[in-house]
């Protein structure tokens, strides 16, 4: 059976930026009202 | 969206994925809100290492537009940052993977753009310009693009 993968979203903007500084990536912000 | 293996992959490999929910988190929602003046549902924004938003989609997009747009901010993002050679690598991407999307057009425009900053070459804009008359020649992109025709 295929496992299914999922996002694992932070929710600490500030915290994931630092990681992000750190890393030399990209955050990618979702502004969301979707059904959690 | 998000569930889409593609998606996931993408994301997952060029991004670290913060969500702000709007009833969830709602003090964070407003506080982000404010700071990258968000107003509405679904809000995604590419926010570069420093901090800095590079690109924004506001409302839903089917999966190709949606992974085209992203690859888009990615070559906007290296672009902004001087890397002129990554920037094309990117909108290169987008033509390839995603030709049918509204990014294309855009990046054809850009990969141009980003070949003339890389090498100082005139010629890299002109031959962009003959490029749309190929193809995405009903677009803004091509009209931009037009004066640069020699």
């Amino acid at each position: 059976m295929q496992q299914t993968r999922e996002l694992q979203w932070e929710h600490d903007f500030d915290s994931t930026l630092e990681r992000a500084r750190r890393e030399g990536r990209h955050v990618l912000l979702d502004f969301s009202a979707a059904p959690m | 969206m998000y569930v889409d293996p593609d998606v996931v992959e993408f994301i997952s490999t060029n991004f670290l994925p913060v969500r702000a929910h709007v009833r969830e988190q709602a003090e964070e929602f407003k506080r982000l809100g404010s700071r990258f003046e968000a107003q509405w549902t679904p809000t995604i924004l590419l926010v570069d290492p420093e901090g800095t938003e590079k690109h924004r989609l506001e409302g839903f997009l089917p999966k190709e537009d949606f992974l085209g747009q992203l690859t888009l901010g990615l070559g906007h993002s290296a672009f902004a940052h001087g890397d002129f050679a990554g920037a094309r690598r990117w909108y290169d991407d987008v033509l390839e993977r995603y030709p049918d999307t509204e990014a294309a057009p855009e990046a054809q425009y850009w990969t141009g753009v980003s070949e003339y900053k890389e090498t100082g070459d005139a010629a890299a804009l002109a031959a962009t310009a003959r490029r749309f008359t190929d193809r995405y020649s009903d677009t803004s992109w091509a009209k931009k693009s037009a004066v640069w025709k020699s």
